[in-house]
């Protein structure tokens, strides 16, 4: 039936809400749409929010409509929705619209599951939670001439064509990941705070003064805000990092020129953090992790990268640092408990795929800071945590 | 069998439209809902609202969003600082807060009495909560004035046009009230008709040779800045002005600046693809 595209859309990762389904509906209802192209565009338009989707779409239109190719074969299955007659087809008087209108997502979804539910037991009243406009875009065509005509003429091509040519696979952002897409998420990072010369009028403050003043008027002005977000990015190089080192690269560079940071710093380690970090990626230039740690404020937001996998004994044994110089006296899991005490808001970045984290010290790392894979998608969740609040 | 009332939008005789946009702005209309539009700079985003404007004959509001605007400007302004002012001499009604309340550019928008176009351009410059302060005053078109206690209602609901260059993420709530349309860069086809409503006594030979070397040209990955239409189109002027025939336009590029802002992007094009035979450069052959 119709409403599966829905899940279909769903199902391939199209954020689509009820909202949007209803307001295509609605458009449904209106009788905004002729044939099979208008149809294609439209419910894109509605249901789609982002041309970063619009490849998913393509993929799930091609999903539900497969193998209609044809207009003639459009025709026949937009004939198989209008067959079953509607016996529901009350009409909403404008003040049961109005209520719909008003209702909240949670309700909508209720009304949409209930409704849903009935549809499948009966399967011609299966249409009637659609005609919320008051009439339905799927009705005989006696009943309804503003609804979807049947043999209208179609376009030069048919939309399953457009969906397949997939013209915005390169607008995905689940895949690809540059610099500045990277520099975009990491924008997110910000935090407002007032700063910086005194050029705000402060109204409440002007009028008590003024007031005080005897009414000559007595301007008070105070500072306006600005960023003050700072960032600490810890990166772990090397090793099983190797293959990912260009997408680190990408990242580092990213945040580094992100000028609207108040601070940023950026160390690096190799497989897990112990009693320093370096300042170098060729780890010479030691800097003790205490010191890090008494000298930043809790409030750097921390963004640790690394693959997180290495064997138990590193993580959890003393002097289970890979490099056996390093002679750590506390077990790698100490320090890493340590740095996520500290800081109130971390998140660990993993370059690989969320399948592969099975491992023992990936988990256990998990357990310590957020995980997100090191994708544009993952890298805007992994802003969006540490913005909030309480950490 | 379409409304009569749908198809509003056919585009304008200077502003060239593809049907899906054309489209998206008719079904904006008439389920009375924002159109929101993305895509690369210089795909005619801003030109869009104004092509509305003229095709419906309606007045169009603009509302420049800056990273500085906040969503209480745009619907009124409490001018306390005059009203402090004033009361020190007395000799207008201070008691009247009325006199000291500015609606903004949404104010204005829904008290018009006729129904206008409204572009909030450029939404994305905003802080990213600015969307969000709006989403109620778009759904409902209305906002309240406690000053007042007024509560100003829409007349008619403005064709509302957000335009966005993704420099900011848009908060879901806000985007799902929305009608999207991502303006892809036209193609070959569509920008000689676009160039096409610019100059239309421009010879074809001109045109072809102009557009080769401009789309070739956004080929190169290493731009900072790809030009855009509206380079194209003070390029093919440039042309034009200076009489060139259209077999120097593929051998030397003239008028380079007007395509190429980013003196990076210059330089770099001079030295990896043109040489210099004589006194003027002209494109290597490969």
């Amino acid at each position: 039936m119709f409403t599966d595209f829905f899940y279909v859309l769903r199902k391939h990762k199209v954020p689509v809400s009820i909202t949007e389904w209803m307001t295509l509906m609605e458009a449904l209802a209106g009788g905004h749409i002729n044939n099979m192209d208008e149809f294609y565009f439209l419910a894109r338009a509605i249901l789609v929010k982002s041309e970063t989707h619009y490849d998913h779409y393509d993929v799930a239109f091609q999903e539900y409509f497969k193998g209609i190719e044809t207009p003639d074969e459009i025709t026949e299955q937009v004939l198989e929705w209008l067959q079953s007659p509607m016996r529901n087809r009350e009409l909403l008087s404008p003040e049961e619209q109005a209520l719909f209108d008003k209702m909240d997502l949670e309700e909508l979804m209720k009304e949409l599951e209930k409704r849903l539910g009935e549809q499948t037991g009966q399967h011609d009243g299966g249409h009637h939670w659609v005609g919320r406009g008051g009439t339905s875009p799927f009705g005989h065509s006696g009943y309804h001439p503003g609804g979807i005509r049947i043999g209208g003429q179609s376009g030069g091509r048919s939309a399953i064509k457009i969906a397949q040519e997939r013209r915005f696979q390169n607008y995905r952002d689940d895949l690809t990941l540059d610099v500045r897409q990277m520099k975009m998420a990491l924008r997110g990072l910000r935090q407002l705070n007032r700063t910086g010369p005194e050029d705000e009028l402060d109204l409440e403050e002007t009028i008590d003064a003024t007031a005080g003043n005897a009414g000559e008027i007595e301007l008070v002005w105070e500072r306006s805000r600005k960023n003050t977000v700072k960032v600490l990015l810890l990166m772990d190089v090397g090793g099983s990092m190797s293959p990912f080192a260009r997408l680190c690269s990408q990242l580092f560079s990213a945040a580094h020129s992100s000028s609207h940071f108040k601070d940023f710093r950026y160390y690096y380690f190799h497989n897990c953090i112990y009693d320093d970090v370096y300042q170098d990626m060729e780890r010479q230039e030691k800097v003790s992790t205490d010191l890090l740690l008494r000298t930043l404020e809790p409030d750097y937001k921390l963004l640790l990268v690394g693959d997180a996998a290495m064997a138990p004994s590193e993580l959890m044994e003393r002097y289970g640092a890979i490099n056996y110089y390093q002679r750590n006296e506390s077990p790698g899991v100490v320090w890493m408990k340590r740095i996520a005490e500290h800081f109130t808001h971390s998140v660990w970045m993993n370059p690989e795929e969320p399948r592969l984290w099975g491992q023992p010290s990936v988990r256990l790392i998990g357990k310590l800071f957020p995980m997100f894979p090191l994708t544009l998608e993952g890298l805007g969740q992994a802003v969006k945590r540490l913005v909030v609040k309480s950490g | 069998m379409k409304n009569a009332s749908f198809d509003q939008f056919k585009g304008s005789a200077d502003y060239v439209t593809s049907e899906p946009l054309r489209n998206a702005v008719n079904v904006s209309i008439a389920l009375g809902r924002p159109l929101l539009i993305r895509g690369e700079p210089g795909t005619g985003k801003t030109m869009l609202a104004r092509s509305i404007a003229k095709a419906l004959e309606k007045k169009l509001i603009t509302w420049h969003v800056k990273s500085t605007t906040k969503a209480q400007e745009g619907l009124y302004l409490y001018d306390t600082v005059q009203r402090l002012n004033d009361s020190r001499f007395g000799d207008k009604d201070v008691a009247d807060i009325k006199h000291y309340i500015k609606l903004g550019k949404l104010g204005r928008a829904f008290t018009a009495p006729e129904q206008v176009v409204l572009l909030i351009d450029e939404v994305d410059k905003a802080d990213i909560e600015f969307p969000n302060d709006l989403l109620n005053e778009l759904d409902e078109m209305s906002f309240h004035i406690p000053e007042t206690n007024e509560t100003i209602t829409a007349i008619h609901r403005p064709v509302t046009v957000i335009t966005s260059n993704a420099e900011k993420e848009l908060p879901d709530a806000f985007l799902r009230r929305c009608i999207f349309h991502y303006i892809e860069f036209p193609d070959a086809k569509l920008m000689e008709e676009i160039v096409g409503v610019h100059f239309p006594d421009l010879k074809p030979g001109l045109l072809k040779e102009a557009l080769k070397v401009f789309y070739s040209l956004r080929e190169i990955e290493e731009f900072r800045k790809k030009p855009s239409t509206s380079e194209l189109i003070d390029w093919i002027r440039a042309l034009m002005a200076g009489g060139i025939s259209h077999d120097d336009i593929a051998k030397e590029v003239p008028f380079m600046g007007t395509l190429l802002k980013k003196e990076t992007d210059y330089d770099y094009f001079v030295n990896n693809y043109m040489t210099r035979v004589g006194d003027t450069l002209v494109i290597r052959r490969r």
